[in-house]
């Protein structure tokens, strides 16, 4: 499974790239091959802020509903709008195409975990 | 990412149609395919006690094949229970709510079993082998209960009830393209396999129960497996002669949206033990018309008489959201019903639901929504069931 090294991580399964103040998060393909197909996503509004660890949205597979927590602080900026019409973009393309918001960061993430260490925890959960 | 209702993002399960898990303090048991599923990438999930395929690769793709091409199912975890003996057919009739003396061998019944007071226990199907000789098929979770009140009904009866299930393996094959994947492999001929027929043939070499039946709308076969531990033999041959038909293995993932779409009861959700077959619509099951008593006949005979409680509907949502179980329903505001089953439907594009409504609504007229999760999704009511295939 693939795991970019650019990236950061949280435990909770998103993935976070940060470039000059804005944040751009998705879920990884380790989550969305886990949830199955995905079917349907809610992503905060442009203007909305986000606080880190907190609720930010959802996302639902055929046989699951799971909330999409923010890795980071601040204001949603971009949303990714592709997504309501195909939201299969996150299982085929969770790195890319499938990110979720962008959001102009107000503190740097704490805690992020290296492509390395998310790749030990998704190990330790097989 | 966690997951909304026990903390854990990565664990489908509490939306896995049908039963609950089993206790997970028992470690779940293997199909003699699951070495197969292993190869083959399934994710697995605990099932009614069973570890069973929930998906290969993606879910709706398995869907389409089943609707386009065909796809092949482990469902070894269904229980067979064998009545044998010169009063098999008497014993089924008391036992059971439908007319099993009259069927005819080498054909098969849907039915039910029910408790006393109308109560659906399981729905089985039921397969004449011989004058005196049936297999009833049960749900996996339901094999207990429906082998001990078999042989408590059948006591007094000239009859042994033996609980087969550990013999068996079953595969189903399913999807417009069945037939032509399975002929080749079959000393059967299958034109002259009608459908809920099932005959004692030969698939891949090995003796089989060839019957005409399925879960998910589309013609196809089950094929049930003796001794068990030959399924892979032929779940290797169906792979190998389907695969370029586009047949794929096929998990519980899609085989839910399949029966969902196909306007299916499951047991456990459209079916249970506070509900008759007439609740369920399927009041054409009880043949109260047949002679002798049968348990549960008052208690029916009084729910087919008064006028149902509740009634089984589909809805179609206008929006996006998944429809799920167990969410109420409201019409113009008011709470009138509530989902049965619920997923997005591959087939139509959009979510669907089953609910039970109070029985004298009027679907005519009003604004149908379902609460999920605090939001009401506008739903339009429509006939069961949602798919019908082109025959």
């Amino acid at each position: 499974m693939s795991v970019p090294t650019e990236l950061g991580y949280t435990a909770k399964h998103e993935w976070i790239a940060v470039r000059d103040g804005i944040a751009t998060v998705g879920i990884t393909a380790y989550a969305a091959e886990s949830l199955g197909d995905i079917v349907f996503v809610e992503t905060p509004s442009v203007g909305d802020d986000v606080t880190a660890g907190e609720t930010a949205g959802e996302v639902e597979s055929t046989k699951s509903v799971s909330d999409i927590y923010s890795p980071v602080t601040g204001e949603v900026v971009e949303v990714n709008e592709a997504l309501e019409d195909a939201p299969e973009t996150i299982n085929s393309d969770p790195f890319e195409g499938g990110w979720l918001f962008r959001v102009r960061v107000s503190e740097e993430p704490a805690d992020l975990l290296s492509a390395e260490e998310y790749t030990k925890l998704t190990e330790g959960e097989n | 990412m966690t997951e909304g209702e026990d903390g854990n993002a990565l664990r489908t399960t509490p939306i896995l149609s049908g039963v609950p898990m089993s206790d997970s303090a028992t470690a779940p048991r293997l199909t003699a395919l699951h070495k197969t599923h292993e190869e083959a990438g399934a994710t697995l999930v605990d099932f009614a006690g069973w570890l069973m395929p929930l998906r290969y690769s993606s879910e709706t793709a398995e869907h389409t094949a089943v609707r386009e091409a065909a796809g092949l199912f482990d469902l070894s975890h269904m229980g067979e229970i064998r009545l044998t003996g010169p009063q098999a057919a008497e014993a089924l009739d008391h036992a059971l709510v439908g007319f099993l003396s009259k069927v005819k061998v080498g054909r098969a019944r849907y039915t039910m079993i029910t408790a006393e007071d109308g109560g659906v226990l399981d729905d089985l199907i039921v397969y004449r082998l011989g004058e005196q000789e049936y297999l009833v098929v049960a749900n996996a979770a339901n094999v207990p209960v429906v082998a001990s009140a078999l042989a408590e009904r059948a006591s007094g009866f000239d009859v042994e009830v033996a609980d087969e299930s550990a013999d068996y393996s079953l595969i189903a094959i399913q999807g417009p393209r069945a037939v032509e994947i399975l002929a080749p492999l079959t000393d059967a001929d299958l034109d002259d396999i009608r459908y809920y027929a099932g005959y004692e043939h030969t698939v891949a070499g090995v003796p089989v129960l060839l019957a005409r039946t399925g879960y998910t709308g589309e013609d196809g076969f089950e094929i049930f497996v003796r001794p068990a531990d030959r399924a892979p033999e032929v779940w290797a041959a169906l792979m190998a002669e389907g695969a370029p038909h586009g047949l794929v293995p096929a998990g519980l993932s899609s085989r839910d949206t399949l029966r969902m779409e196909a306007g299916m009861p499951l047991y456990g959700q459209e079916l249970n033990a506070g509900l008759t077959p007439f609740d369920a619509g399927l009041g054409r099951v009880v043949k109260l018309d047949k002679p002798g008593d049968f348990v549960g006949r008052a208690a029916l005979e009084e729910a087919s008489r008064t006028a149902r409680e509740r009634r089984l509907i589909g809805l179609v949502s206008r929006g996006r959201r998944p429809l799920r179980k167990g969410q109420d329903v409201l019409r113009d505001g008011t709470v009138i019903g509530v989902t049965s089953s619920g997923a997005p439907s591959p087939t139509l594009g959009r979510p669907i639901a089953m609910a039970y409504v109070d029985g004298d609504l009027d679907t005519a007229t009003g604004t149908f929504t379902v609460d999920v999760r605090g939001r009401g999704e506008e739903v339009d009511v429509v006939e069961l069931p949602f798919y019908k295939r082109q025959s």
